[in-house]
């Protein structure tokens, strides 16, 4: 029996006459697998609402028949789980799951990993009492990535309910089946509750929520990791192989920087390929959702590399006159570590625009605040009710926070605030307390004045800040932010009803803001006056990792090594350079995620050739393998000297995250600085290009896996998309580029998104630091 | 079976019953008499008629139990596993394969490798079979599983070889399609029992 953790507010109940601890207000059923108690349960998902479609986590709670996914536990209560009348229900209704459920279980993807098949053995169901015609259901493809079968279906909705309560895209939702309606005699001849599931199954069906035949959705294929039967696969995987022949290797996704934990799953490509193939990726659904680039952005390795001796030897040539040395966040806290280390023997510029204006912020946060780094995590966010976004194209950017914010609206009771100069349309659906701010680019301090003026304690505040804020006239900030001030005011003390933890997440938009050093006193003010948690999204990957690790520079110079990146010598894992390196799923090492956790990653991949660590043991003292670095990485900045071999990989049965460990936060008492004024004169005008990429893409990597489809372009709203014709020519400042034109539904009002993934088209040199630029836009 | 028989290890402490037997000969003498009496016995001339019989029959009556092999083969018993067929459905002619992969998964010689796909009728399609022969022990798991009798035992045990492996793949295995009226159905390892429909429980059907 694993031990649980002891916090505050633990009760004792019991379970079977076993007495055991529970969390207070925590549903029977988390309590019971939190103590390692078995309570059958199909269609409740770990963290989001509980959905009452399977009905079979039926328990008699102090003598009473309750659902333990929606009953909440008391101090002394007394549970069981199996009485005869429970043991009854539960059968009938398995019984009733397998009626016309189609007898191709040999073929079927979920191969055994079915819970229909496994409850169905559980509860020993070995005849069938109940009967009714079938109804004939087409299966179906919903979008480039999603395979629905509905014969297979069984409703458990668990698909629904999480991408409605975590996902927030709620782009499926149940549909008629119109399958026959049931015999009247049931009702009396079979159990209650039974009876009333299968009078809704029979009813239903799952079908994409706009009314057409596809899903207007982010492919984030969560739905289909969720699925407890066959019926949702991806398209990819369909009849491609049986769970059980797939090794599963326990590895963090390399796009984003929420370090989701993934399995590749790998198996011989095909009788005459016997080198490993990644198959699929699959996640601990309960306790983590992946977006579409963790899930289907596997396949970037670099394939069929054999060792070159010669391009080794010239890129150890290469590396040792090389004056600068350019990188990007798709590498891991090893290589960081390594690359730092040959900074301090050699003195090489190490140059990473992705990284460095993160890593200035921080460094500007911790001199103003005290603290070693940013408070929050996701975890800790999603416990929060009140979420507010800024400087962050949420939908984007960042899928975990994304993932928090709708979360805390459907679970929490919560309300959120979304402060972006690009509108979405998506954002206000997550919640009718959800307000979405579209305001001019440059006005982000002004956002967070209001949030001042809306949250703060004002006592705590310095008294010129405290002026300041005060000399603004009433809903001045509020129309300069582009809100409807009277419907805001009316609507912003709802929101606040009952609210006590609040979370602020700070995107990338700030870290290379001109006014940088204003916004992190501002948000350091927000951490002291209105007890703000706050959570920044390091701009992908293992941004953090870096950003920790490295000492970068600003400028690059001279003979220039490149790493994924261009230079005048090129390692990539892209197959395009000078010298092969591994791919992320083709090494080992850790990455630091957006919720400070330092997280090992393993090798999927066979790859044969040089690693970056054998070119350092030319060029200064390395170690043998790249994890003999893990447990050097700097005390000083929170990382721990453990050896790779020793960290965990796992979740706990009730959901706690042991991947790894957490970074250390220190935390010293500093005087906290009056922010400075803001001009309104900084907000910009004319046509504006705004540096995002699509949901999904987020390097060079995650564009070169096969389903992931988003093109390399300028994404406008369609109203936009229809005045910009389908290609347009950019004229920066320091260049120009020429790109298509891409709809983006879900975009709104004029900013256009100019994408970043391709490192090869030098987007980061256009746009310099900031991620707003006035440029001149022409029909290419 | 119960297991009492296997438990009860007092051997030889059962009440056995001798035989009645002759003495053994104790001297030189009643030695040879028993010799003599023993083989010239009428029996003796029994059985050189039959073998002159059977040399007449197979001289000049053209009746020999002599097989030519290996022009001549004699037909294996249905239980016995030499290499593999693959079946088809005698209706349609497709193969009965569904491509489970349960045959691949048991092989304790992993000798069996297949690759499946989505077809253009919404069915699994097994896109590449094979068999490693030069690995394979013929232990009939694979025909044992197979949920659909299409992986089955056939009658050809020739595997020599100039190779040290042959590999087989599907369209080697598969019934021709012109000799689907000759295919048998298998009734060897894995087939299924003759009183296997007294075991069926029935479901209720509405239509």
């Amino acid at each position: 029996m694993s031990e649980v953790q002891i916090v505050d507010n633990m009760i004792d109940i019991t379970i079977d006459g076993v007495e055991y601890k529970a969390k207070e207000g925590e549903y029977i059923l988390n309590a019971a697998r939190a103590n390692e108690v078995f309570i059958p349960a199909i269609c409740y998902l770990t963290r989001c609402s509980p959905t009452l479609a399977c009905r079979i986590c039926l328990v008699e709670a102090d003598g009473k028949q309750v659902y333990a996914c929606n009953s909440k536990v008391k101090e002394g209560m007394s549970i069981t789980v199996d009485t005869p009348d429970i043991l009854a229900e539960r059968r009938a209704m398995m019984e009733v799951y397998d009626v016309n459920h189609p007898l191709q279980c040999g073929v079927c993807d979920q191969s055994g990993e079915c819970e229909l098949q496994n409850y169905t053995l559980e509860l020993q169901v070995d005849s069938q009492s109940y009967s009714i015609p079938d109804t004939k259901r087409e299966t179906t493809t919903w979008s480039s990535v999603l395979h629905y079968d509905p014969g297979l279906c069984i409703v458990c909705e668990r698909c629904t309910t999480i991408c409605k309560d975590m996902i927030g895209d709620a782009a499926i939702t149940t549909a008629k089946r119109g399958g026959e309606a049931l015999d009247k005699s049931w009702k009396d001849n079979m159990p209650k509750d039974a009876y009333a599931m299968w009078n809704k199954l029979q009813k239903s069906v799952i079908a994409p929520s706009n009314g057409t035949d596809s899903t207007d959705c982010s492919d984030c294929g969560e739905c289909i990791s969720v699925c407890p039967v066959g019926a949702l696969v991806s398209r990819d995987f369909v009849y491609t192989s049986n769970a059980w022949d797939l090794k599963r290797i326990p590895a963090v996704s390399a796009h984003s920087s929420d370090g989701f934990a993934i399995y590749y799953e790998t198996k011989p490509a095909g009788i005459e390929d016997r080198s490993e193939k990644i198959f699929r990726v699959t996640n601990e659904w309960n306790f983590v959702s992946l977006d579409g680039a963790a899930r289907f952005g596997y396949d970037f390795e670099n394939k069929g590399v054999a060792k070159d001796e010669t391009a080794f030897n010239s890129a150890v040539e290469a590396v040792k006159k090389a004056e600068t040395i350019r990188f990007n966040s798709l590498i891991s806290n090893e290589e960081a570590l390594m690359l730092q280390t040959l900074k301090e023997k050699t003195g090489v510029k190490l140059y990473n625009p992705e990284v460095r204006p993160f890593q200035k912020f921080l460094n500007l946060y911790s001199v103003a605040s005290g603290a070693s780094l940013y408070n929050g995590t996701t975890d800790t966010a999603l416990k929060c009710d009140f979420a507010v976004s800024v400087g962050g194209a949420l939908r984007n950017d960042s899928p975990g926070l994304k993932y928090a914010f709708n979360n805390i609206q459907k679970m929490n009771k919560g309300a959120a605030l979304y402060f972006h100069p690009v509108g979405d349309k998506l954002i206000p659906t997550f919640g009718k307390t959800v307000e979405m701010f579209t305001h001019k680019a440059g006005l982000e301090e002004a956002t967070l004045y209001l949030l001042l003026d809306l949250f703060a304690d004002k006592d705590k505040l310095p008294s010129d800040t405290r002026d300041y804020l005060a000399s603004f006239g009433e809903n001045e900030l509020l129309n300069l932010l582009g809100a409807n001030a009277e419907e805001f005011t009316a609507a912003f003390p709802k929101m606040m009803k009952k609210k006590e933890n609040f979370v602020l997440m700070v995107g990338e938009d700030y870290y290379g803001h001109a006014k940088a050093e204003n916004l992190v006193k501002l948000i350091v003010l927000l951490e002291e006056s209105a007890g703000f948690q706050v959570v920044m999204n390091p701009p992908k990957s293992n941004a953090l990792g870096v950003a920790l690790i490295c000492d970068l520079d600003d400028e690059a110079s001279g003979y220039t090594v490149g790493y994924n990146e261009n230079g005048d010598f090129k390692l990539s894992a892209l197959g395009t350079g000078d010298l092969d390196m591994p791919a992320m799923n083709q090494q080992e090492g850790t990455f630091t995620t957006l919720s400070k956790r330092v997280v090992p990653t393993n090798v999927a991949l066979e790859y044969n050739g040089y690693v970056l660590n054998d070119i350092m043991a030319k060029v200064m003292d390395a170690p043998r393998e790249t994890i003999d670095w893990t447990e050097h990485l700097p005390l000083e900045k929170g990382y721990q000297a453990i050896a790779f071999d020793d960290l965990l990989n796992t979740y706990d049965n009730a959901g706690r995250d042991n991947r790894g460990y957490l970074l250390k936060v220190t935390y010293e008492d500093v005087e906290v600085a009056n922010a400075d004024k803001f001009d309104v004169a900084d907000a910009l005008e004319g046509d504006i290009v705004y540096r995002a990429n699509p949901p999904r893409q987020f390097n060079d990597f995650s564009d070169k896996a096969h389903q992931i489809f988003e093109a390399f372009g300028l994404y406008a709203s369609p109203e936009r998309a229809e005045t910009l014709g389908s290609k347009a020519e950019i004229l920066f400042k320091n260049g120009k580029i020429i790109v298509d034109v891409l709809v983006d539904t879900k975009m709104e009002g004029d900013i256009v998104a100019l994408s970043d993934f391709k490192s090869a088209e030098n987007v980061y040199e256009l746009f310099g630091a900031s991620r707003y630029q006035e440029v001149t836009i022409r029909k290419g | 079976m119960s297991l009492e028989q296997f438990k009860n290890r007092n051997v030889g402490t059962q009440n056995y019953v001798k035989l009645d037997l002759d003495h053994a000969p104790t001297d030189a003498w009643s030695q040879f008499k028993q010799v003599v009496k023993r083989t010239f016995q009428p029996e003796l001339f029994v059985g050189l008629g039959v073998t002159l019989r059977e040399m007449m029959n197979s001289l000049f009556r053209g009746k020999s139990h002599t097989t030519q092999y290996p022009f001549e083969k004699l037909p294996v018993s249905p239980r016995y596993r030499a290499i593999h067929d693959m079946l088809r459905l005698m209706e349609s002619g497709n193969y009965r394969c569904i491509g489970c992969g349960l045959c691949e998964k048991i092989c304790i010689s992993d000798c069996i490798s297949m690759e499946t796909k989505y077809d253009e009728n919404q069915r699994k399609e097994v896109s590449e079979y094979t068999i490693n022969f030069g690995r394979c022990i013929f232990c009939g798991y694979c025909a044992e599983v197979c949920p659909e009798l299409a992986i089955v035992h056939g009658g050809r045990y020739e595997n020599a070889s100039e190779q040290r492996a042959s590999f087989s793949l599907f369209e080697d295995l598969l019934t021709p399609i012109d000799q689907l009226n000759l295919q048998q159905e298998y009734a060897g390892f894995g087939a299924i029992s003759p009183n296997a429909d007294e075991n069926i429980k029935s479901t209720p059907l509405a239509y």
